[in-house]
C-alpha cells in the first residue's frame, strides 16, 4: 500500500481527476448560488485538464494532451468572464444570484 | 509544412471571409455613430461572400491543417444550409422591435452573431476533438451572450443564466469524455479513435462511459431529452431571431457534428452488414443508446408541447421533438439515413424559420407572444395567418408541404433499417403534434378578435419579400424534391469513411 503510493503512476492520477469531477457536478447540483455552480463547472473542466496531462505524461500521447491542457484552461478564462458578466447582470436585474429565487420562466 | 499550411489556408476562405467579416464589424461598429443596421448589412455581405466561395469547393474530398478539418461534401452542405439560416436571422434581426432599445450595441450583436456562424461553420468540418471542443465552445460563448443581448429584460437575463449554467457543465462533462476517448485510444483526430478501436478494444466498459459523457454535450446542443431543460427557458427569453437561430442553426451545426463525429469515429471500417448498412465498432452500442434518446425525445416534447401557452415555448418543445425525429436517421447506420436526415434539416430550415418569423411579426405589432391572445389575428393580418398556418401544417408533416417529404424519406429509411419501434412512436407522436398545432391556426380563425383590437394590422413590403422566401420553399419542397434529393445522396460522403 505504502509502496502504491509512493510511486504515483496513470491510476493516482485518473483517480484524483475522478474525485474531482465528482465534486464539480456535486457542487453543480446541490448549491443555490450561482457562483459556487461556476466554481463546479471549473472543477469539472480542470479534472479532465489533469486526465489530459496525465495521458500525456504515462501512455504514448505525446505532447498533443498538454496542449489540448492550454486550450482547456484558456477556454475555461472565457467562459468564466462571460459567465460573471452574465451573472452580474443578474444580479442588477433581480438582486440575487440565488437559483431559487430566479425562475419567472417555467412550464 | 509550409506547402501543406498554405494549401489549407486556400481552402478555409469562408471561414477566413466570416473572421474578416468580424473584424470590419468591430471597425465599424467603432467609426459609425448612427444607430442602425449598417453591421448587420456588412455581415450579411460577408455571409454571401462566403458563400460564393463556399460553392467554388464544392466536389472537393480532403482534409486539411493536418487532420484538423476536413472538406467534403458533407461539410459543405451543411455549411451552406448554416450560411442560409445566417442570411435569414439576419432579416428577421433588421426589422425586430425587440432590439430597438439596445440599438446603441446593434454591432456587438452582428459581432456575436458573426463568431456564432464561425463556430458552427467549424463544428461541421472539424475531425481533431480539440478543434472539435473549441469550435463547440465558440458557438456557445456567443450564444450565451446573445441570448441575453436584451439585458434590461428580466427574462431575458434569466434564461442567458440558463444557458450559461446548462451550458457549461455539459460541456465540460463532454470534455472529460473527450479526455477519457483519448486516452484510451491515444489519438486525438477521429481518424486515429477509428484506426484504435478497429480491432475490438479491452476498455469496453470505459469506452461505453466516455460516449455516454459526449453524448451529454451533443445531446444540450441538439436539445434531446434528457438534455433538453434549457430548451424552453432559453427560447422563451431570448430575443425571436436569437431563439430562431438557436432552433435552426445550432441545432444543424450540432446534428453535423454528432454525425460526423459518430460514424467516423465508431464505425467499424472493414465491414458493411448483409443488408449493406454500416456496422459498429464491436462492443459500443452508441446507435441503440441515440434510439432510446430519439424515443424519449419525440414523446416528451409533443407530449409537453399541448401543454403551453407561449408560442415560443410551443416551439422549443416542438423543436425537441423535431431533434428527436431527426436523430432517428442518424441511428440507422446506411447512407440513405444520413441523406434522409439532410433533407429533413433543409427542410426543417424553412419551416421553422418561419414559425418563428411570423411570431416574430406579430410581437412586434401586438407585443404578445400567448397562444391565447391569437384569437382572431387571422382575420386581422390574412396573409401571416395563413403563413403561419402553411409553417405549423409543414412542422407537422401533411402533404402537400415540404415537412411531409421530410418525415416520408426518414420515416421509410428507418423501416428499411428495421427499427420499427421508433417509427410507430414517430408516427404516433406526429398525431399527437397536431393538436398543439393546430390549436394556434383553431385561435387565430375560429375566434373573433377581442374588441379593443380589431384594426387590421398592416405590415411592410419589405416583411412580406422575407416572408414569402421562407414560404415559397416550404410550399415547392413539398411537391418538388427531386433537386433536393439529388444534393442530398451526393453530399453524405465524409472524409475517411
Amino acid at each position: 500500500m505504502i509502496q502504491w503510493l509512493a510511486e504515483p503512476g496513470l491510476t493516482h492520477f485518473l483517480i484524483v481527476s475522478a474525485i474531482l469531477f465528482s465534486l464539480g457536478l456535486m457542487a453543480v447540483l446541490s448549491k443555490r448560488n450561482v457562483i459556487m455552480v461556476l466554481m463546479g463547472v471549473e472543477l469539472i473542466l480542470n479534472s479532465a485538464n489533469i486526465n489530459m496531462i496525465a495521458f500525456s505524461r504515462f501512455t504514448d500521447l505525446g505532447l498533443d494532451g498538454q496542449m489540448i491542457g492550454l486550450f482547456i484552461i484558456i477556454i475555461a478564462a472565457a467562459e468564466a468572464a462571460v459567465a460573471l458578466a452574465i451573472v452580474l447582470n443578474i444580479y442588477n436585474r433581480f438582486n440575487s444570484i440565488n437559483l431559487d429565487e430566479i425562475s419567472l420562466l417555467k412550464g | 509544412m509550409v506547402e501543406q499550411t498554405l494549401y489549407s489556408i486556400s481552402q478555409f476562405y469562408p471561414e477566413i471571409i466570416i473572421t474578416l467579416t468580424l473584424c470590419v464589424i468591430i471597425v465599424t461598429d467603432l467609426l459609425i455613430k448612427e444607430e442602425n443596421h449598417t453591421t448587420g448589412w456588412i455581415l450579411l455581405g460577408g455571409f454571401v461572400l462566403a458563400g460564393l466561395t463556399l460553392m467554388l469547393q464544392f466536389g472537393r474530398n480532403e482534409s486539411v491543417f493536418f487532420d484538423m478539418i476536413a472538406i467534403d461534401p458533407f461539410s459543405h452542405f451543411f455549411k451552406a444550409l448554416l450560411l442560409l439560416t445566417g442570411i435569414f436571422i439576419i432579416l428577421f434581426s433588421v426589422q425586430s422591435r425587440e432590439l430597438n432599445n439596445y440599438m446603441h450595441r446593434i454591432g456587438e450583436y452582428y459581432m456575436l452573431l458573426a463568431g456564432m456562424m464561425l463556430g458552427m461553420m467549424m463544428m461541421v468540418s472539424s475531425s481533431n476533438l480539440l478543434m472539435l471542443f473549441l469550435a463547440f465552445e465558440l458557438t456557445s460563448i456567443s450564444s450565451y451572450v446573445l441570448v441575453g443581448f436584451t439585458k434590461q429584460t428580466k427574462r431575458s437575463s434569466e434564461s442567458s443564466m440558463k444557458y450559461i449554467i446548462y451550458g457549461a457543465v455539459s460541456s465540460g462533462v463532454m470534455l472529460y469524455g473527450f479526455s477519457l476517448l483519448i486516452g484510451i485510444t491515444g489519438a486525438v483526430d477521429i481518424y486515429g479513435i477509428n484506426e484504435a478501436l478497429a480491432g475490438g478494444t479491452e476498455h469496453a466498459l470505459l469506452l461505453n462511459i466516455s460516449i455516454l459523457m459526449i453524448l451529454v454535450g451533443m445531446g444540450f446542443k441538439i436539445a434531446v431529452v434528457p438534455f433538453h431543460f434549457w430548451a424552453p427557458d432559453v427560447y422563451e427569453g431570448a430575443p425571436v431571431s436569437i431563439a430562431a437561430i438557436l432552433a435552426v442553426a445550432s441545432k444543424i451545426a450540432a446534428f453535423g457534428l454528432l454525425i460526423r463525429f459518430f460514424s467516423v469515429s465508431f464505425i467499424d471500417a472493414g465491414g458493411l452488414t448483409e443488408s449493406g448498412s454500416w456496422q459498429v465498432v464491436e462492443g459500443i452500442h452508441w446507435n441503440q443508446l441515440l434510439g432510446v434518446m430519439a424515443a424519449l425525445a419525440m414523446i416528451l416534447g409533443n407530449l409537453t408541447a399541448l401543454r403551453q401557452d407561449n408560442i415560443k415555448r410551443m416551439l422549443a418543445y416542438s423543436s425537441i421533438a423535431h431533434a428527436g425525429y431527426i436523430l432517428m436517421g442518424v441511428v440507422i447506420l446506411a447512407g440513405e439515413g444520413i441523406s434522409s436526415v439532410m433533407i429533413y434539416l433543409f427542410i426543417y430550415l424553412f419551416m421553422n424559420l418561419g414559425a418563428f418569423y411570423v411570431v416574430m411579426l406579430f410581437y412586434n405589432k401586438t407585443g404578445t407572444e400567448s397562444i391565447e391572445k391569437y384569437k382572431g389575428l387571422g382575420k386581422r393580418a390574412p396573409l401571416q395567418g395563413v403563413a403561419l398556418t402553411i409553417f405549423l401544417v409543414s412542422l407537422t408533416g401533411i402533404p402537400p408541404t415540404g415537412g411531409f417529404v421530410a418525415k416520408l424519406y426518414i420515416f421509410g429509411a428507418a423501416v428499411s433499417a428495421g427499427w420499427i419501434w421508433l417509427v410507430a412512436i414517430a408516427g404516433l407522436m406526429t398525431i399527437v403534434s397536431l393538436f398543439y398545432y393546430i390549436r394556434v391556426v383553431r385561435n387565430m380563425y375560429f375566434y373573433e378578435p377581442e374588441e379593443t383590437a380589431v384594426k387590421p394590422i398592416r405590415f411592410n413590403v419589405w416583411s412580406n419579400v422575407v416572408l414569402f422566401a421562407l414560404l415559397i420553399p416550404t410550399l415547392l419542397l413539398g411537391i418538388y424534391f427531386a433537386p433536393l434529393l439529388e444534393f442530398a445522396r451526393n453530399s453524405i460522403h465524409m472524409f475517411g469513411m
